[in-house]
C-alpha cells in the first residue's frame, strides 16, 4: 500500500501536465466565454458593475481550479471530513453574523465578497460522502448504522440552509447526497421506501413551508394565478424564450431583458436571456456543452483507480447535471421557481467558487488517477 | 482478498448505477429540450405577441375636426392652433413642485388646481396630464424660457375649436365640449375613435354631424420597459381630420339677421323657396359658443341661463308662437280650394261696438272703427279678422288642419339636424278628442280663423309655408346642409312639369304629397292669395305698406301679424295701450312673413320679434331690410353654385 502511494509521489510535473484534460478546460472556458457576454447583455451592452465583477470573479476562480487541480486527490480524500465541518461551522456562523437580503440570511461578508456557505456545503456533502462510502464494505451499506450517519450528514445542513430561508439550495444539496448515496449501492428498496414515505409526508411538509415559497409551488402550477406577483417571473421568462424562436431575437437585442421586464436576469434568470438572444438553437448548443461536461466529468471518473475518485467524479458530475436541470426547468417553466442558479453563467461568486473548487478536484482525480487510497 | 473482492463488487455496483443514473439523465434532457422546442417553436407566434405587447405601448392622439363652412366657403367653425402644456408624470419625481412651479408661471386658478389633481387620480403613472389647454402666447413663451426648471412639463401645440363669428351663428352650429360618457355610449363613432381629450358636438350641426366632423384618430407607438417609460417612438399614424362641410347659410344675411334682432328677443328665418336652403335661421339674444370648448365657467353659465330672453332657446325651430294673422292667406287659401267661398265673398266689419257674434260669444276684430265692407283680396290685404271669423266658421277647423299641415305646419322641418325642434301643434276635433278628451267648439274653429287659440308653430314652419305658396305651391325639402348632389336647375324643370300634371281627384284629402309635386287643387287659388300678399305690402292701407320697397327689383309681399300672449279684456280694449304702455311680457308677438322678389319669387322669410307689439310696425320693417341683402347676394348666390357645379 505504502509503495502504491509512493508511486503517485513520482509523477514528474510534466507527467501531471500531460495527464490534465485539456477538453474539460476548453468546456469551461467555452462557457466562461458564453457567460460574459451574457452577463454583458443583461447591461445592455455596457461593459460595467456586473460585467466587470463576473469577468474578474471568474477569471479569479478559474487560475484557482487550474491550480488546485495539482493538489493530490489523496489530500482531498483526507481532507473531505473537514471541508465537510469546515461548511457545517460556516453554516452555523450565518446563523449569527450572517447577512441579510431580501428576507433571507445567506451570506457572510468576507470583505473581499460576500460568501455563501451553502454554495460550498453542495461539494462539501459530495466530498464527504465520496470519502464515507469509500471505506466501508458493500455488505456494510444497507446496515442501520452505515445507512443513518450518512442520513444525518445530509440533515443537518439541509435543515441549516431551508432554514435561511433558500429551499432551491437545499434541495440541491439533498439531491446530490442522495445521487451519492445511490451511486454507493445502497439497495433500491430504501429509495422506493423513502419515496413513498416523502409523498405521504408531502402535506406535512407544504404545512411547514413559508408563505412565499407555498405561493411559489401554488404558482407553479398556475403561473396565471398572481401576473403580476408570484406568477409574474415565470410568465416574464416564459415570454422571453418563446418570443426568442429559432434563431433568437440577437446578441443584445433581447427585449424582454433589455425593457427590464425579466426579473433577476443576472443569477437565476440568466438562461432566459440567453435563450431570448439565441433562440432555441443556442439554447441546444449551451445544453449540449453541459451535457459534454458531465460526460467528460463520467468519462474521467471512469479512468480513476480509487473507488473515492470514481464516486466523487460520479457524484460531482450527477449534481452538476441536477444543478444545470433544475435552473433550466425552472425558468421553462416544468419546475416552481425555487431560485438555483445555472453553474458558470449565472452571477455570483459563491456559486461560481463552489463549481470551480469541484472541477478542480475531478481535474486532480484525473492527473492523479491511478493514486490508490487506502481505507 | 475480501477487500478487493468488495472493491470489485461495489465497481460492478457503481457502473450500473450510473448507467441508470445517466439513461435518467438523457431523458430529463430531452424533456428540456421538447419543452424548448414547445416554448420556442410550436408557440412562437404566441410569445411574440406577447412580448410585443409588453414591448410596445400605444398612445391615440385625437383627430382634427372637420371645418364648417358657410354656402360661400366662409369658414363659420374653424381650427385653431392653441398653446397647451402637459405634465408627464413618469418623468415628475416630485408631482406638487411641479405643479406649483407651473401655477406660479402660467398662472392656475385654484379651481383649475383641484381639477388636476382629480385627474391626477384616474390616470396611469406613466400617462400625462393636461394642465392648461389653452395658453396664451405670453404665458407660453414665458413657460418656455423656465422649461428647464419644471420637470416633466411638456409645452404642446394643438388645435382647438374656434367660431369666428362667435354669437351669430350658436344656434346653427352649437358648440364643441369635453366628450361624456352620454357621448360615448349615443354615437358609435365618437366611441371608435375616442381620445381622452376628444371634442364633440355637443348641439347644433356640430352634434348632428359628429359621425362626418369628427375624423379618425392617429397612434403613437412607443417601445416602453417594464415600468412603462416611453423608451423611444416606433411608429406614427397621423390622425386624419374630420370631413369639411358646407352649410347652405349665407354668413351676410345671418348676421345681418342676427344684427336686426340685437337687443330684441326673436327669430328671423329665410330660405330659398325651390331648394329650401336656409340662407338664415337666427334666433336672439344669441351667446357665444367658444365660452364652451374648455368648459364654460359658472358665472358666464349662469348668465346665459338665467336670461329672462332664453338665450339658449332657438327660436327659429324650438320658439312655439301663435302664428296671429300670417295663418291668413292660408285660412283663404283653404277655404277656396274646398270650394268653400269665392273671392268675391263680402263680410261687413263694423269695429267695436258691432262685433262678430256666435251663440252670444263675441270676437272683435283689431280695428276699432272696423274695416267696413270686406272682399277677401282686401281682407288678407288689411288683415280684417271679422272677415277670417266668418271664412273659417264656413270652412271648418278640419280641412284647415289639412291644409296647413300641407303646407308645413305642424311637423318638424330640420329634424335630423336639430334634435330639440318642436312640432308645433295644428288642431282639430279629432286631436281635441283624443289629446284634451273634449269636443271641438265653434268658437275654437273662429279664433284659429285668425291664427290663435290652441294653434302653435316655429318661425320655420311659417317661412316654409310662405316658401311653397311662394313657389306656386309646390312641396319643398328645407336643408340648412349643402347637398353637392343638388341640382337646382333639374328641381326647377320638375316643377314646371309637374304643373302640367292632371290633377289627383282626391287632393284634398288628407294625404302625404311627395317632393315637388303639386300641393294645390287649383293654381288660380294661390295666385289670388300671392296678389292679396301683394296688396298688403305694396298698396296704401296694407298692413305693410310702410315696409315696402318702391324698387321692383326688391319689390316683395308679405303678410304681418300679431299674435295675442294673453286674453284681451274689455278693460284692455276700452284702455286701448300703445305697446311701450303695457307690460314687457303682456306685449303681443310680431310676427311677418313674406316672400321676394315679388314679379319671380325665390327667397321666403319669416321674422318674429317677441313681446314686440304689432307686425306691421315691429318685424315687417326688420323683413324689409333683410329682403334688400338677401335680392343683392342673389347674384353672387348664383355664381358660386355654378362654381360649385364645376367641382
Amino acid at each position: 500500500m505504502i509503495s502504491s502511494s509512493l508511486n503517485a509521489l513520482n509523477y514528474s510535473f510534466f507527467d501531471k501536465l500531460k495527464s490534465v484534460d485539456y477538453f474539460l478546460i476548453l468546456i469551461v472556458m467555452i462557457i466562461g466565454a458564453i457567460s460574459i457576454f451574457s452577463i454583458y447583455s443583461t447591461e445592455n451592452g455596457e461593459f460595467s458593475f456586473y460585467t466587470k465583477n463576473h469577468l474578474i470573479r471568474l477569471v479569479a476562480f478559474f487560475l484557482l481550479f487550474l491550480v488546485l487541480s495539482f493538489v493530490r486527490v489523496s489530500t482531498w480524500y483526507r481532507q473531505a471530513y473537514i471541508f465537510y465541518l469546515l461548511g457545517l461551522l460556516l453554516l452555523f456562523l450565518v446563523i449569527f453574523f450572517g447577512i441579510s437580503a431580501s428576507g433571507s440570511k445567506r451570506w457572510i461578508n468576507l470583505f473581499v465578497f460576500n460568501l455563501q456557505p451553502s454554495e460550498l456545503m453542495k461539494i462539501a456533502v459530495i466530498l464527504c460522502f465520496a470519502r464515507y462510502y469509500h471505506r466501508i464494505q458493500s455488505s456494510d451499506i444497507e446496515s442501520y448504522k452505515y445507512l443513518l450517519q450518512p442520513i444525518i450528514l445530509l440533515l443537518i445542513p439541509c435543515y441549516l440552509v431551508i432554514t435561511q430561508p433558500d429551499l432551491g439550495t437545499a434541495i440541491l444539496i439533498a439531491g446530490s447526497g442522495i445521487a451519492i448515496i445511490w451511486l454507493a449501492g445502497l439497495n433500491i428498496k430504501y429509495f422506493i421506501y423513502s419515496g413513498l414515505m416523502l409523498l405521504v409526508s408531502l402535506p406535512f411538509i407544504i404545512s411547514i413551508l413559508k408563505p412565499y415559497q407555498k405561493s411559489r409551488i401554488l404558482t407553479f402550477f398556475n403561473p396565471e394565478r398572481d401576473p403580476l406577483g408570484a406568477g409574474y417571473q415565470i410568465i416574464q421568462s416564459k415570454i422571453a424564450i418563446g418570443s426568442g424562436g429559432m434563431y433568437g431575437k440577437g446578441f443584445l437585442k433581447g427585449t424582454q431583458s433589455y425593457l427590464e421586464f425579466l426579473p433577476e436576469k443576472h443569477t437565476d434568470f440568466i438562461f432566459t436571456l440567453f435563450s431570448e438572444e439565441f433562440g432555441f438553437f443556442g439554447s441546444l448548443l449551451l445544453i449540449f456543452l453541459y451535457a459534454l461536461l458531465v460526460y467528460r466529468i463520467i468519462k474521467i471518473g471512469f479512468s480513476c483507480r480509487s473507488f473515492f475518485a470514481k464516486l466523487y467524479c460520479f457524484g460531482f458530475s450527477s449534481a452538476l447535471f441536477l444543478y444545470v436541470f433544475v435552473n433550466i426547468a425552472m425558468v421553462v417553466g416544468l419546475l416552481p421557481i425555487v431560485g438555483a442558479p445555472l453553474p458558470i453563467m449565472s452571477y455570483g461568486g459563491s456559486s461560481m467558487l463552489s463549481i470551480m473548487i469541484g472541477l478542480s478536484i475531478v481535474m486532480s482525480c484525473k492527473i492523479y488517477s491511478q493514486e490508490i487510497i487506502s481505507n | 482478498m475480501i477487500k478487493r473482492t468488495s472493491n470489485l463488487d461495489k465497481n460492478k455496483t457503481i457502473n450500473r448505477r450510473l448507467f441508470i443514473l445517466g439513461s435518467a439523465k438523457v431523458g430529463l434532457l430531452g424533456l428540456i429540450t421538447s419543452r424548448l422546442y414547445n416554448l420556442q417553436i410550436s408557440e412562437k407566434t404566441k410569445y411574440e405577441t406577447l412580448s410585443d405587447k409588453n414591448r410596445f405601448r400605444e398612445w391615440k392622439t385625437p383627430p382634427k375636426r372637420g371645418v364648417i363652412t358657410d354656402f360661400y366657403n366662409n369658414i363659420i367653425a374653424d381650427n385653431k392652433r392653441v398653446y397647451q402644456v402637459y405634465l408627464s408624470l413618469d418623468e415628475t419625481k416630485d408631482f406638487n413642485s411641479s405643479i406649483f412651479k407651473l401655477k406660479n408661471i402660467i398662472g392656475l386658478t385654484n379651481d383649475e388646481l383641484s381639477k388636476i389633481y382629480e385627474k391626477k387620480q384616474k390616470i396611469k403613472p406613466w400617462d400625462s396630464i393636461l394642465v392648461s389647454e389653452n395658453l396664451s402666447w405670453e404665458k407660453f413663451s414665458k413657460l418656455n424660457l423656465y422649461l428647464h426648471e419644471i420637470e416633466g412639463a411638456k409645452p404642446v401645440l394643438s388645435t382647438s375649436r374656434y367660431y369666428p363669428y362667435s354669437n351669430d351663428l350658436v344656434h346653427i352650429i352649437g358648440y364643441v365640449g369635453e366628450a361624456s360618457a352620454n357621448d360615448i355610449n349615443k354615437n358609435k363613432k365618437i366611441e371608435e375613435n375616442f381620445v381622452p381629450g376628444l371634442k364633440v358636438g355637443k348641439i347644433g350641426i356640430e352634434n348632428s354631424t359628429d359621425q362626418i366632423l369628427i375624423g379618425n384618430y392617429g397612434i403613437k407607438r412607443f417601445e416602453v420597459n417594464s415600468s412603462g417609460k416611453k423608451i423611444r417612438e416606433i411608429s406614427y399614424k397621423k390622425e386624419t381630420q374630420g370631413e369639411n362641410l358646407r352649410t347652405t347659410i349665407d354668413i351676410e344675411v345671418q348676421r345681418l339677421a342676427q344684427k336686426l334682432l340685437e337687443n330684441k328677443a326673436g327669430s328671423i328665418c329665410a330660405m330659398d323657396i325651390y331648394s329650401g336652403e336656409i340662407i338664415a335661421l337666427a334666433s336672439s339674444p344669441t351667446y357665444d359658443p367658444n365660452k364652451f370648448t374648455y368648459g364654460i365657467d359658472k358665472k358666464d353659465w349662469n348668465e346665459i341661463k338665467n336670461n329672462k330672453l332664453r338665450p339658449l332657446v332657438n327660436k327659429s325651430i324650438s320658439g312655439l308662437y301663435s302664428p296671429g294673422s300670417t295663418i291668413k292667406p292660408l285660412v283663404a287659401l283653404a277655404a277656396l280650394e274646398y270650394g268653400i267661398i269665392n273671392p268675391k265673398l263680402k263680410v261687413k266689419c263694423k269695429g267695436h261696438d258691432h262685433p262678430y257674434e256666435l251663440y252670444g260669444q263675441k270676437y272683435h276684430c283689431w280695428k276699432k272703427d272696423g274695416h267696413g265692407i270686406m272682399s277677401l283680396r282686401n281682407a288678407i290685404k288689411q288683415s280684417c279678422d271679422i272677415y277670417f271669423y266668418e271664412v273659417a266658421r264656413l270652412l271648418g277647423v278640419d280641412k284647415l288642419s289639412i291644409i296647413a299641415k300641407r303646407y308645413g305646419l305642424g311637423s318638424k322641418v330640420l329634424e335630423n339636424i336639430f334634435p330639440e325642434e318642436k312640432k308645433g301643434l295644428v288642431p282639430s276635433t279629432k286631436w281635441k278628442k283624443q289629446v284634451l278628451e273634449q269636443s271641438w267648439y265653434l268658437g275654437e274653429t273662429v279664433i284659429t280663423g285668425i291664427g290663435q287659440g290652441y294653434i302653435q308653430t316655429t318661425p320655420l314652419q311659417l317661412c316654409l309655408m310662405t316658401a311653397q305658396l311662394a313657389n306656386g305651391g309646390f312641396k319643398i325639402k328645407p336643408n340648412i346642409i349643402y347637398d353637392s348632389k343638388f341640382n337646382y336647375e333639374e328641381v326647377l324643370s320638375k316643377i314646371q312639369s309637374e304643373k302640367n300634371k292632371p290633377i289627383q281627384a282626391n287632393i284634398l284629402k288628407d294625404q302625404n304629397v311627395n317632393l315637388y309635386e303639386k300641393l294645390y287643387k287649383n293654381s288660380n287659388n294661390i295666385k289670388i292669395v300671392l296678389d292679396a300678399m301683394y296688396g298688403s305690402t305694396n298698396e296704401h292701407f296694407g298692413t305693410s305698406f310702410r315696409s315696402r320697397h318702391n324698387d321692383k327689383k326688391y319689390r316683395y309681399a308679405g303678410k304681418t301679424g300679431t299674435s295675442q300672449v294673453r286674453r284681451i279684456t274689455e278693460k284692455d280694449r276700452e284702455l286701448d295701450l300703445d305697446t311701450s304702455e303695457i307690460e314687457y311680457k303682456n306685449r303681443d308677438h310680431a310676427l311677418f312673413v313674406a316672400f321676394a322678389p315679388y314679379d319671380k319669387p325665390k327667397y321666403a322669410i319669416s321674422v318674429l320679434v317677441e313681446h314686440g307689439g304689432s307686425g306691421s310696425k315691429a318685424a315687417a320693417p326688420l323683413a324689409k331690410k333683410l329682403i334688400k341683402k338677401i335680392i343683392d347676394r342673389d347674384k353672387d348666390r348664383e355664381i358660386k353654385r355654378e362654381e360649385l357645379k364645376i367641382i
